[in-house]
């Protein structure tokens, strides 16, 4: 297991690290499905197969589907692949490479000091307790993150709908003198 | 946790020989199921069908494994290749990984899982991108509006399908589908979870995308859809993952509400076969009979009607659930 882990967090790292220097959007996508994969399994390996689970349904199988569909529609070309590599240029990797080592220092000190960061072969955490401490302990978050969401839905419904498109196919439709097919129904 | 994670040599063995006998088995089964489709349209629309090679015509899978596996297979110049090249694999791979799970009798099996429900969730969400990817890696308009299509389509179908599995779940307590069966025991799900099944069935062949929900490869209108540009072992590799997908949805049928090996008299990989098969030919009696539905119908019949149907019965069957603890 210890093993699988290490493998797979490794793959999560060159999967990201391709994220971002990628400069074919659909390509960069394919790696972040990657990362989440692995990501899954590293979660699998630390005990959580639950998780894992829903890292792989929610992530990577609805969430980038999703992204995927978006950027399929933009119609890239070899012109925004050189435009997204012009973006790419070395100078642009100083800031977030400084931020990124002042992160990792960080990290390399908290791990210094000794602290446990809990060990790699723990019990496994079944769906039961995974539910029983978001509808216990965490009830009030999980019902904020469902009104949060509830809202989301609501605009986006909001700005969905198609008032004017419905009159504008009647008139159409009365102007040719048949019944609209996907009026009333 | 893992099935195969045994510690004799033996053991590490039969578990290989186990999975690949299972393995063989259901590609085989699905490739047969090419010329059983032909055959069973035939009779329903009265003509004969392909029965000219071999006994009733069964070689014909053979003739046309030969003919497909010599065809040139045409990368076109324009097309994303790496991505090209992986998507067939992609619906291969998800639904043959889906099978790992499935217990085929009391022992037969290749890994038992405790979120045995929720890997074939993941690997049926993943096998999305194999239509996505090769819709757009194609670069071709139609083989595009086939992959849009099917994003749109398949991501609301896996709501419904997830959903409609919540009350089998809640009624065996357990993701292993093991459990679920042997939880069936007393009563077949079917009985307590009927609307459950209805609507799993229509999800599960909105997944697999066959007719009458084959909006994505249309071929009145989109020539072939996503695989307009595919062609030789590749193109069959999108055919008989079709056929895969007919195999595990009726398998899961099986499973999830018809008591899987469970039955009198015959063994249980007797039963198993036997229900399976009756939901494969059921599919195949589907595209005979049916139409396909216009787009913006098969959106609204998946949101207005089966997403309101899934949540009453998972709020009833947690209420009863409930209430009996």
């Amino acid at each position: 297991m210890e093993f699988a882990f290490y493998l797979a967090a490794i793959v999560a790292v060159a999967a990201t690290a391709r994220v971002i220097t990628c400069a074919n959007a659909v390509h960069a996508l394919l790696y972040l499905i990657m990362s989440l994969l692995s990501v899954a399994i590293v979660f699998y390996t630390l005990g959580a197969p639950f998780a894992a689970a829903l890292e792989v349904i929610v992530y990577a199988g609805a969430i980038m589907v999703l992204f995927v569909f978006v950027i399929m529609m933009l119609n890239l070309n070899q012109e925004t692949v050189a435009r997204e590599k012009s973006w790419l240029a070395p100078s642009v990797w100083i800031g977030p490479g400084l931020l990124a080592l002042v992160l990792i220092a960080v990290l390399a000190a908290a791990m210094a000091g000794g602290e446990s960061l809990g060990s790699v072969d723990s019990t496994p955490l079944m769906a039961e307790r995974v539910g029983r401490t978001m509808f216990g302990a965490y009830v009030l978050v999980v019902e904020l993150a469902a009104f949060v969401l509830l809202a989301a839905l609501v605009v986006a419904a909001h700005l969905g709908r198609d008032d004017r498109d419905n009159a504008e196919r009647k008139r159409v439709a009365a102007a040719r003198g048949r019944r609209h097919p996907g009026g009333e129904q | 946790m893992f099935g195969v994670s045994t510690d004799t040599l033996l053991d590490i063995a039969l578990t290989a020989f186990e999975t690949i006998a299972i393995l063989l088995a259901v590609v085989i089964s699905a490739a047969l199921l090419i010329w059983v489709e032909r055959r069973l349209l035939g009779v329903w629309q009265d003509r004969y069908g392909p029965n000219r090679v071999g006994p009733f015509g069964i070689l014909q899978v053979a003739a046309d494994m030969i003919k497909i596996f010599f065809k040139e297979d045409w990368i076109p110049p324009f097309a994303d290749k790496a991505v090209f090249v992986i998507a067939p694999a992609i619906i291969m791979f998800t639904t043959l990984m889906a099978f790992a799970v499935i217990p085929f009798t009391e022992t037969l099996g290749v890994v038992d899982l405790n979120i045995g429900i929720l890997f074939i969730l993941a690997m049926s969400s993943l096998g999305v991108y194999s239509v996505i990817l090769a819709g757009w890696s194609s670069d071709n308009k139609y083989a595009l509006l086939g992959a849009m299509r099917t994003a749109a389509q398949m991501i609301s179908y896996e709501v419904f399908m997830g959903l409609s599995l919540l009350g089998v779940v809640l009624l065996a307590g357990s993701f292993d589908l093991r459990d679920i069966v042997e939880s069936q025991a007393g009563m077949w799900n079917v009985i307590p979870q009927f609307p459950a099944f209805v609507i799993f069935f229509i999800a599960g062949c909105a997944e697999i995308h066959r007719a009458p929900f084959d909006l994505p490869e249309a071929e009145q209108e989109l020539t072939a859809g996503y695989h307009t540009e595919y062609s030789g072992m590749k193109f069959g590799m999108f055919f008989v993952g079709e056929y895969l997908g007919i195999v595990l949805i009726s398998c899961l049928v099986t499973v999830l509400f018809f008591g899987g090996w469970l039955g009198p008299i015959l063994p249980g990989f007797v039963w198993f076969a036997l229900k399976a098969g009756f939901f494969i030919v059921f599919f195949v009696l589907l595209r005979a009979a049916t139409v396909r539905p216009r787009y913006d119908q098969l959106m609204a019949f998946g949101w207005k009607i089966l997403l309101p149907i899934t949540l009453v019965n998972v709020a009833i069957t947690g209420a009863i659930v409930v209430a009996q603890s």
